[in-house]
């Protein structure tokens, strides 16, 4: 099990917990399975969300290996100037 | 290869890398030969030009263009009714045509192509709009009032649980953070609270939007643009305008600086539109005042922060809520800013909360870490005043408190070899942080961060036969990246620089490329450059071997020639890329090597600076005596640019906090759209801006690359302004710190004086 932490905005849609657990390999996996276990973290997922895997951020890299025990984050997509 | 890559990092020795050669369009530019937007022309080309909203917010009833129509040489005219709806894209066409009403003054609501400018300046006049004028709001506070004119009746804020029931101009939410600062905050011996306001600043690049469209009736277009990303500008205008992608092939022009405002479209859509309208090429560039009313600023915010510290120097807890608002529609970057807010810091009760909210003024566009420089003038203010308070100085007491690898960063995920201690020390150990002062004058401090990312990426890289080496990057070149690529390349087939060409393409040439923005370029286009060079080496090296008759894995290459790899490989005369590519017709056709990824791995750069100052007590003017950018470039490939981009980042810097500002007037009209009433610093207002790169290499890149472009723009408000408090004693919270507000204070703290 992945432990996967979600910035504050998405507490709403998990019933106000920081962390929850889903069974991911890499991210495909994680960003489905966030969504089927939380439909209201799908939209914003569907709209774009980064995802921090160890401390290395990932952006619309969905095979991106999660090893086991990693520390996983998804955090707003990036932009920048 | 990139896992190997990791593994090879850093303690190699480089020969080009980290040398300073000029740079490869140099001679374009001092020449006026380069094309920038504007300087390209087709036959038959007819001239575009949009008609603008005078009022900040109001409903059009309706556009009435007959008249436009009738001018001589208007050969069309095109409003809201040219382009369809678009559910992916609605905030975008919204802004480039208005819709069901003009949310801010300057928004496109019409746009006229004609044989000549005048005529298309006088069927603009000719278009009758009936608007409803309606009541606006171009402050941020004022926007999330309760009361507040409604720009938008949908607008239900996303990020509250439960969600409000009304509609606000506050379109989201976001909170992050760690801990429990109240438990952070009854542990500090000293708690400082303020209150900070910053106004939107643009990113003012020399050069304004420009293109050139042509697009057929079959859809087939052409489009010449200056942009930071031709790929997102084929992709947004192939969706807008209903083409296939493959049909539009977009070439970014020269550019005249984007600083993040050249990430989206403005005019393009409408030329292509206009285009295919009338049969012929389509050529639109905006006026100055056109940048500044219509084109995206940053976003002006309001923000609250509260940190607390023990006697000792630590920090308890640290707490902020920042409110940005960033023009007409959702986007102001108010989550980067409450994330990067206190990203200096390994804290253990944290806590940061944002509010997106829309106003009556232009959509705000990225500017140079985005969301991060506002954030950082209202924390780094506080933590400079809390080590005065506590007698600690100002860098020993960052140094106490600074984030470095292993430590929780505050907006989640654990920071990884980071080099901001690093940062923090020479910044400590520059002479510049004990030299002297003069009278009125002040010395301040600041740090900054920002995330840097990858993206996707696609080189090409193309031996030719005499020996020469052509790259293909699809990453507009905005701070001198074709040095860099060249160099890099170079350094990797072992040849000298100028034997290698690097070409920005086109969009039909060469695979997706994520825009030039995140500080991405280096990093991405330069680990895309360095692995498409080791593959067309591979390929090098076994066209070698079939000559040596030996295996491939006999062969090796060393100082741009294969080489046998050792004794038991034969001994064979060492070919160089150029006997190689002479006969590669022969021995398997063309060589070239190519790269596509999306890479993670783009390494954080913090930066610390210090700023002189001298307030003059009679006007309130400030003037910058000394400034010194020290940041982590991880490896600095071409130092000259390097520095360069410190030094833009700290002047911008520099201008955003004395001068910058959008002035708007009670009819929620800006003032002062123009280079002599918006103020931006030039040469003869500030001193030479010293830098130093801090190399503390990233692992997730071959050579050690970290972004650099963004990170610089982050500290001088804040350093400005701390420097500002030491030379007068006045604590300025609100941006720009110009001569009335800098007076004015100075007159608070002199009650005698000021009741005179």
């Amino acid at each position: 099990m992945v432990q996967v932490g979600l910035w504050g905005s998405l507490k709403a849609a998990v019933g106000g917990v920081d962390t929850v657990e889903v069974e991911a390999a890499n991210i495909r996996q994680l960003l489905n399975r966030l969504s089927e276990a939380h439909p209201g973290l799908a939209p914003v997922i569907e709209k774009g969300v980064a995802v921090s895997i160890d401390g290395e951020i990932h952006q619309d890299n969905w095979f991106a290996e999660i090893p086991p025990g990693s520390e996983v984050y998804v955090l707003p997509h990036m932009e920048g100037g | 290869m990139l896992d190997k890559a990791k593994d090879a990092v850093i303690d190699r020795e480089f020969k080009l890398v980290g040398s300073r050669p000029v740079r490869p369009d140099g001679v374009d530019k001092v020449t006026g030969r380069a094309r920038f937007g504007a300087d390209i022309s087709a036959p038959g080309m007819l001239v575009g030009k949009v008609l603008r909203s005078p009022h900040a917010h109001a409903r059009i009833h309706s556009i009435d263009i007959h008249a436009a129509l009738q001018v001589p040489g208007v050969k069309a005219v095109v409003t809201r009714d040219d382009f369809a709806e678009n559910a992916k894209h609605k905030d975008v066409l919204c802004n480039v045509m208005a819709r069901d009403k003009a949310l801010y003054e300057g928004h496109a609501v019409a746009a006229v192509a004609a044989t000549s400018a005048a005529a298309a300046r006088k069927a603009l006049k000719l278009i009758k709009i009936d608007y409803d004028i309606l009541p606006h709001v171009t402050d941020v506070d004022e926007a999330m009032r309760d009361d507040a004119p409604l720009l938008h009746d949908d607008m239900i804020t996303s990020g509250v649980d439960p969600a409000p029931e009304k509609p606000s101009n506050v379109a989201r939410r976001f909170e992050f953070g760690h801990g429990d600062v109240d438990d952070g905050f009854a542990k500090a011996d000293v708690v400082i609270e303020r209150e900070f306001k910053t106004e939107a600043a643009h990113q003012a690049y020399i050069e304004p939007h420009a293109c050139l469209a042509s697009l057929t009736e079959d859809g087939h277009g052409e489009l010449f643009c200056c942009t930071q990303g031709h790929y997102a500008v084929r992709d947004i205008c192939a969706s807008l305008c209903g083409l296939e992608v493959s049909k539009l092939r977009v070439t970014a022009s020269e550019i005249g600086g984007g600083f993040g405002g050249k990430t989206t479209v403005f005019l393009e859509p409408l030329a292509l539109v206009l285009s295919r309208k009338t049969g012929r090429p389509v050529k639109m560039v905006m006026s100055r005042d056109e940048v500044f009313r219509a084109s995206g600023p940053t976003a002006s915010t309001s923000s609250s922060i509260k940190i607390g510290a023990t006697r000792d120097g630590r920090i308890t807890a640290g707490q902020g809520e920042f409110r940005y608002q960033g023009g007409a529609f959702t986007g102001s970057p108010v989550q980067f800013g409450a994330m990067c807010a206190f990203a200096c810091y390994a804290l253990d009760n944290v806590k940061t909360v944002g509010y997106d909210v829309v106003t009556n003024r232009p959509k705000q566009a990225a500017y140079r870490a985005p969301g991060a420089p506002m954030a950082a003038f209202a924390v780094e203010s506080v933590i400079e005043e809390l080590a005065v308070k506590l007698g600690i100085d100002p860098i020993e007491f960052r140094l106490k408190n600074a984030a470095q690898e292993g430590d929780k960063s505050s907006y989640g995920p654990t920071f990884p070899r980071i080099g901001l201690i690093e940062t923090l020390e020479a910044a400590k150990a520059h002479e510049h942080y004990s030299a002297p002062l003069g009278p009125n004058q002040g010395r301040g401090v600041a740090s900054g961060y920002w995330f840097n990312f990858g993206g996707a990426t696609s080189v090409s890289l193309n031996i030719h036969p005499d020996g020469t080496v052509a790259l293909v990057v699809g990453t507009p070149d905005i701070g001198g990246s074709r040095a860099s690529m060249t160099l890099m390349a170079a350094e990797e087939l072992g040849i000298p620089y100028d034997k290698v060409n690097c070409i920005v393409a086109d969009t039909a040439s060469l695979g997706l490329n994520e825009t030039s923005h995140g500080s991405r370029v280096t990093f991405a286009s330069g680990l895309a450059t360095i692995e498409a060079a080791r593959n067309a080496k591979t390929e090098m090296c076994a066209r070698a071997a079939m000559i040596w008759e030996i295996s491939e894995e006999a062969v090796t290459w060393e100082d741009g020639h294969a080489k046998p790899a050792g004794a038991n490989a034969g001994d064979f005369e060492p070919m160089s890329l150029a006997d190689i590519a002479k006969i590669a017709e022969k021995t398997g056709g063309p060589i070239s090597g190519h790269f596509e990824k999306n890479p993670a791995g783009a390494g954080a750069s913090f930066a610390t600076h210090i700023v002189d100052v001298e307030v003059d007590p009679e006007t309130g003017r400030v003037e910058v005596k000394r400034f010194t950018a020290v940041q982590d470039a991880g490896k600095a490939i071409h130092p000259s640019y390097v520095e360069g981009q410190f030094q833009g980042g700290a002047v911008q810097g520099v201008g955003w906090a004395l001068n910058e500002e959008y002035v708007y007037g009670p009819d929620g009209k800006m003032q002062n759209a123009g280079f002599l009433d918006y103020r931006v610093p030039v040469c003869s207002d500030l001193p030479m801006i010293d830098t130093v790169i801090v190399e503390v290499p990233n692992p997730g890149h071959p050579y050690g690359v970290r972004g650099v472009g963004e990170t610089g723009i982050v500290p001088p408000m804040a350093a400005v302004a701390n420097a500002l408090s030491a030379a007068a004693g006045v604590r300025m919270t609100e941006l720009p710190m110009s001569p009335p507000k800098v007076l004015r204070a100075i007159d608070d703290t002199r009650p005698s004086i000021a009741a005179e």
